[in-house]
């Protein structure tokens, strides 16, 4: 259960107060949430057991009904009998008391429920922030600008943590002003604008880092034209939604993997077609995590190759981060696992990742090795993204009618080829682009789909070794480039990690 | 019945406030008008039932029983045994609330009692005034604000 207490101090005495808050079906005048409020048949709004129906600005309705009230305690207590916001057996109360000492209000907003498990820190959230201490605002500018402040005064809240569609979004975010090393990375304050048609605006919860983005930061990629923020994987939750976008609603759990760059942040508005839900029982450092990767390792596996059992399938880098899930799922496909990596402690990893062989430079090259496990077969499918200097042993090393699937060049560009050599052998070369598999809500809908079915039967785990807040991210950088790291790192925006204490 | 209630806002955590207005017999330490405070029968100052005495500035002696203490709400209530007030079925009650919006402590201290018809409104007074939020003010200070 879930237990939400709030309290501030209102510069007005407790009868303008609770001349506003007594209004069990006034919250439309008042509150930024609620739209609209009416009542169900011919109860009045000050009657027990009266039920409110309220149409929030972001679009959902819930029904609460009022269990009891009373002007000697300034106090009424209501409960949500039906809700689109996933809020059970919810109760709240609404209390005020008379500061004798100025004249002025104490107001505390308090609540206990139940939300769907993974989901309590969130809805905590939602209804702390964007019901209680927005409501704390509203009514303190309500008051407040028709009178004169009385002798005390008293810190407000900030007024971001509204959840008004209307207003930029202040936060912060890690930019660039220019290409170069972790030392380029610099916490900024961010403003996301209200979210346009077809947008959305999140706040995030945790953010994936990826070598990606040390090639946009030190401009080897040309994704990221300084100033500018990096990041292409996050995971948050939605703040609104602009004009059109239907498969996401306010205080929805999602997650992103797609450019363009910038979710380095702790609030964000980008286009909404590819920001897809997450399920419940996927957390928020897991998705942010495997996102990116994941996907990566479900079109490979599934769309650009379909892997078979007793397919004989190469993985390069099998203890790096597509590496790893690629050997895990092609394991539980079935197929004959074979990693190439280049050193013992890397290899005990690759083995632990599903790989049933391991090929290490040695005295034979790769190519014989891996005819020597095949029995001369060689390689169904080789997953290569070391590039120049793995290419042509790739393609010895393939079978007949093998697949190379060339998703990266590490090593360098691979340069030009004869493709009628491929001939004695009757290759076939993919060169796929995250991109192109990714950019349709459609597609990312299904990759995604099998992605988490995959992490929950544990077919594929994902392993978070590094969690940085998001205004250390040149640390995190520098631990990827120094090779530092194991299995996936993840920023905390700093904010969201203060918001959960 | 009459009734007193006086409330205020402190600038401080409740956290720190309640440790220093929890000790049942530690009224000399944050009011400015007991001089000295003993439990009877060397009972823990946070034992239910406890009866703390003490005296006033002005000389009064004063006996007030602890009926109840509660770490998780902040607050504490005791009943009057003896005082040279004159009241009867004296019960107050003095209870923390955190303000979460800015970090500070909103505080009351409220009563109810019987007495003399005609002395109820200077009782009121005095207790209010005197007591309870002589009582917050110097408490106020104590926590430095």
């Amino acid at each position: 259960m879930v237990s939400v207490r709030r309290s501030t101090v209102i510069e007005a005495p407790i009868e303008a107060v609770w001349e506003i808050l007594r209004d069990f079906n006034g919250h439309d005048r008042w509150h930024p949430a609620v739209r609209r409020s009416h009542l169900d048949g011919n109860k009045r709004t000050d009657q027990i057991s009266a039920i409110r129906n309220f149409e929030l600005t972001e679009g959902e309705n819930l029904r609460e009904q009022l269990l009891s009230m009373s002007d000697k305690d300034h106090s009424f207590r209501y409960a949500i009998v039906e809700s689109d916001i996933p809020l059970q057996n919810y109760i709240a109360e609404v209390s005020l008391k008379r500061v004798t000492d100025g004249n002025c209000t104490f107001w505390s907003w308090t609540s206990k429920f139940d939300t769907p498990r993974g989901r309590e820190q969130e809805l905590a959230q939602l209804v702390a922030e964007g019901v209680y201490e927005a409501g704390f605002e509203a009514v303190r500018s309500r008051l407040t600008t028709t009178r004169t402040l009385s002798r005390h005064s008293f810190s407000s809240s900030a007024p971001s943590t509204q959840s008004q569609s209307g207003t930029a979004l202040s936060g912060m975010a890690i930019g660039i002003n220019r290409h170069g090393g972790p030392e380029e990375m610099h916490a900024i304050e961010v403003t996301a604008a209200p979210p346009g048609p077809g947008e959305v605006r999140l706040r995030q919860t945790a953010i994936g880092v990826n070598y990606i983005d040390v090639y946009c930061r030190s401009g080897y990629f040309d994704l990221l034209k300084p100033p500018g923020v990096p990041g292409m994987e996050a995971v948050g939750i939605v703040e609104s939604v602009g004009e059109g976008v239907r498969h996401l609603s306010p205080g929805q759990r999602v997650g992103y993997a797609c450019p363009p760059v910038g979710a380095y942040a702790s609030v964000r508005t980008m286009s909404a077609a590819l920001v897809v839900p997450l399920p419940d029982d996927i957390d928020d450092v897991t998705a942010a995590a495997a996102l990116l990767k994941g996907m990566a390792a479900e079109f490979l596996l599934h769309r650009v190759h379909q892997v078979k059992k007793e397919d004989v399938v190469l993985v390069y880098a099998p203890a790096g981060g597509v590496g790893r899930i690629l050997c895990q799922w092609a394991n539980s496909l079935g197929a004959k696992v074979i990693g190439a990596t280049s050193n013992e402690e890397k290899a005990r990893v690759a083995r632990a990742e599903g790989a049933h062989h391991v090929i290490l430079p040695g005295n034979r090259s790769l190519e014989e090795q891996v005819m020597e496990i095949t029995k001369g077969h060689g390689a169904d499918v080789i997953f290569d993204a070391v590039g120049k200097d793995s290419f042509d042993h790739s393609v010895a090393a393939l079978a007949t009618c093998g697949h190379l699937v060339s998703f990266g060049q590490a090593s360098g560009d691979i340069g030009a080829r004869d493709i009628s050599s491929l001939a004695s052998k009757s290759v076939t070369i993919s060169r796929p682009n995250f991109g192109h598999y990714t950019d349709t809500p459609e597609k990312v809908a299904a990759i995604t789909k099998r992605l988490f079915d995959a992490i929950r039967r544990h077919v594929i785990t994902i392993e978070v070794g590094q969690q940085y807040p998001l205004s250390r991210a040149a640390d995190a950088h520098r631990a990827l480039e120094a090779r530092e790291t194991t299995g996936s790192s993840v920023l905390i925006p700093d904010d969201y990690k203060k918001g959960q204490k | 019945m009459p009734s007193v209630y006086t409330s205020t806002v402190i600038a401080a955590q409740a956290d720190r406030v309640w440790s220093v207005i929890r000790d049942f017999n530690a009224l000399p330490d944050w009011t400015e008008f007991v001089v000295d405070s003993r439990i009877e029968e060397g009972l823990p100052s946070d034992k239910i039932g406890c009866v703390r005495a003490f005296r006033l500035e002005n000389g009064g002696f004063i006996r007030e029983k602890l009926l109840a203490l509660s770490d998780y709400d902040y607050s504490f209530s005791y009943s009057i045994l003896e005082s040279p007030m004159g009241v009867e079925n004296y019960v107050a009650t003095v209870k923390l609330f955190p303000i979460t919006d800015g970090g500070h402590t909103f505080a009351e201290w409220s009563a109810e009692f019987d007495c003399a018809p005609d002395r109820e409104q200077e009782l009121i007074d005095h207790i209010s005034t005197n007591v309870f939020l002589g009582g917050l003010t110097s408490l106020k200070s104590q926590m430095g604000g």
